[in-house]
């Protein structure tokens, strides 16, 4: 089987990502040939073929572009899979690729077992083997599923392509995140608010416990979207990313884009009042209680210490 | 202007799931339903465009069983103008390659000049549906929009990124756009407008005068993931629960030092 891995390009440089589509490849033990829009200057260690195209002539950002030239690469090499990146790149880029080459689209990829393609279902909570009719399979992959156990190495042999495609999108440029404030990747306990506090006041309970504890608090994201708690605030893949010695989860259920931001914590506390909640797969304690009576109680005894 | 939002409902997810008996999906059955989050983005954002350009007629799509009419209602409720419900009750069953065929069969000659989905639903997950319905159209799509205004017959959003950045782009309608978390703040229907909902037109056609596609792919098989052991579940009393916690605060990190 031959794997055509599309990598991924953003502000000039080389998004990491691209190790985890090689890693992806090797655990199907496929062959596999690269595409990237980006340049020549950033390029990713592997050995292989890598189809570049120059994104200071075809965009960063362009979809309609992107699909002509990735399909004039896959009409070249006649891959049975295309995989990407579960992204904003990757899941928007995907299902036109995968819609003109009449092929099936597996998201989220996270493992592959009996011959399956394995991804998630109903927020983490559950999981679908999944079973493709067409002759080709294009994938996106879960960020972090894959990972190759040795450093990369490599060097690829590069050969240039362009399209003479107009887009339909008009392309302005990007918007920095919120800047400043709270660093929360220094702290060294960070306790976040999830939308289990049920109510902008209660925010105010995690945020005592935080400071019983000498930390920071931050929340998920639908309490940033609710405006209860700024967005410097935000832990997750559309927020910071933290590894602090202490995370507590107050009333989180564990969604992929938050855990991306703080599984890699040292010790993993959450409070939660589903003991099925998926925040369990990576906490050391769970501890299955009401955060509105527990949190008080806990930052009373914390204090009293 | 034709406006239409595609919804799906889904279970909340904090309900208790079971697999079905098939094996391929869970069990439908002491579930509370509501409407998928990301698409209470959507009714919303077509609400808010139709309130400013005056001018609209707002259609809700929704495929499913008798069942998700409730939701539907809902979506009348804040400010819809009519339902065109798609009656299937293997809905769970369609993969969403099937769902974007059919959203695009009933959107083909109906001349929408704004197509809002949501950027996924909370049980598939697949962020698959809006933009393939877009491509069987023919039309620009732009997915996960953050923000959206629209003037003249052309849209400009932020699209969310990774880290918090956001990409400008801007498109000529007709076009379709996926909608994100936090793209607005989704009202609460009022009481005299759910009222009103019951008397808006709520049409039903059945599945296979617009499904004429073939599923690409299938679910073999849904379960549990393995409990990665090593976590520690506590239940009980509070009060003892917290004793405990700190205990083993003081025992396996260093920050009650
Ligand atoms: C592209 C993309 C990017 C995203 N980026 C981020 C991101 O950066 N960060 C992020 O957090 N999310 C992000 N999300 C959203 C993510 O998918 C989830 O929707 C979100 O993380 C859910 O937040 P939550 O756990 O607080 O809320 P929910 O999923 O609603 O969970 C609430 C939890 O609280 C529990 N609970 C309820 N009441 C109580 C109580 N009284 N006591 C204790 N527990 C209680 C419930 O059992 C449940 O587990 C992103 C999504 C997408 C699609
Ligand atoms: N059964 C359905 N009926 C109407 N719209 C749907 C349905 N399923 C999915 N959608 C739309 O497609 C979006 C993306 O779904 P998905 O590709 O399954 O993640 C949802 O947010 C809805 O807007």
């Amino acid at each position: 089987m031959k794997i055509l891995l599309v990598a991924e390009y953003r502000d000039g440089k080389l998004l990491g990502s691209a190790y985890e589509l090689i890693a992806f490849a090797q655990k199907m033990a496929a062959d596999s040939v690269m595409f990237l829009a980006g340049s020549e200057a950033a390029l990713p260690a592997y050995d292989g073929r890598l189809y570049l195209a120059d994104a200071a002539v075809c965009g960063e950002f362009n979809p309609d572009v992107h699909k002509a030239l990735l399909l004039d690469v896959i009409a070249r090499e006649q891959p049975e899979m295309i995989a990407f990146s579960h992204s904003s790149y990757g899941w928007d880029l995907a299902p036109r690729v995968a819609f003109a080459l009449r092929a099936a689209q597996v998201s989220e990829v996270v493992d592959v077992a009996d011959g399956a393609l394995v991804v998630p279902a109903c927020n983490a909570k559950l999981r679908r083997n999944v079973q493709v009719k067409t002759a080709k399979t294009v994938v996106t992959l879960q960020a972090g599923a894959f990972g190759l156990a040795d450093a990369p190495a490599g060097t690829p042999a590069v050969e240039k392509i362009s399209a003479d495609a107009a887009g339909k999108l008009e392309f302005g440029g990007y918007e920095a995140a919120e800047q400043g404030g709270v660093d929360l990747s220094k702290a060294e306990v960070i306790v976040s608010a999830g939308r289990g506090v049920g109510k902008p006041e209660n925010v105010a309970m995690v945020a005592a416990l935080a400071k019983a504890l000498k930390g920071e608090y931050g929340a998920s994201r639908p309490v940033v979207d609710s405006g209860w708690v700024e967005h410097k605030r935000q832990v997750g893949t559309t927020g910071q990313s933290v590894a602090p010695k202490l995370y507590v989860a107050c009333g989180i259920s564990g969604a992929i884009q938050h855990l991306a931001g703080m599984k890699k914590s040292e010790f993993i506390v959450a409070i939660n009042t589903d003991k099925d909640a998926p925040i369990g797969e990576v906490a050391d304690v769970l501890v299955v209680a009401d955060l509105k009576q527990f949190v008080p109680l806990l930052t009373e005894k914390l204090q009293a210490l | 202007m034709k406006i239409l939002v595609c919804i799906k409902q889904v279970p909340d997810m904090e309900s208790k799931f079971k697999i079905a008996a098939s094996g391929t999906w869970y069990d439908s059955a002491d579930l509370a339903w509501r409407m998928n989050e990301y698409d209470e983005y959507a009714v919303e954002q077509a609400v808010q465009l139709k309130e400013q350009v005056k001018e609209a007629d707002l259609t809700v799509l929704c495929i499913g069983s008798e069942r998700v009419k409730e939701t539907m209602k809902k979506a009348l409720a804040m400010g819809c103008d009519r339902g065109a419900h798609v009656a299937d009750d293997d809905c769970a069953g369609k993969e969403p390659y099937e769902i974007a065929a059919i959203i695009a069969e009933y959107a083909k000659d109906k001349g929408f000049d704004l197509i809002f989905t949501g950027m996924q639903s909370q049980d598939r997950g697949s962020a698959q549906v809006g933009v393939l319905a877009a491509e069987m159209l023919g039309i620009p799509s732009i997915s996960t929009i953050v923000t959206f205004s629209y003037a003249d017959g052309r849209i400009e959003v932020k699209r969310e990124l990774e880290g918090g950045v956001k990409a400008l782009l801007k498109t000529r309608t007709p076009a379709l756009v996926t909608c994100q978390l936090g793209l607005n703040t989704p009202r609460y229907p009022t009481l005299p407008n759910i009222m009103k909902a019951k008397k808006k037109e709520l049409i039903s056609l059945p599945v296979a005068d617009l499904l004429k596609v073939e599923a690409r792919m299938e679910t073999v098989k849904m379960y549990f993931p393995e409990k990665k052991g090593g976590g520690l579940v506590l239940e009980g009393d509070p009060g003892q629960l917290a004793d405990k916690l700190i205990q083993i605060l003081k025992e396996k990190t260093g920050v009650l030092a």
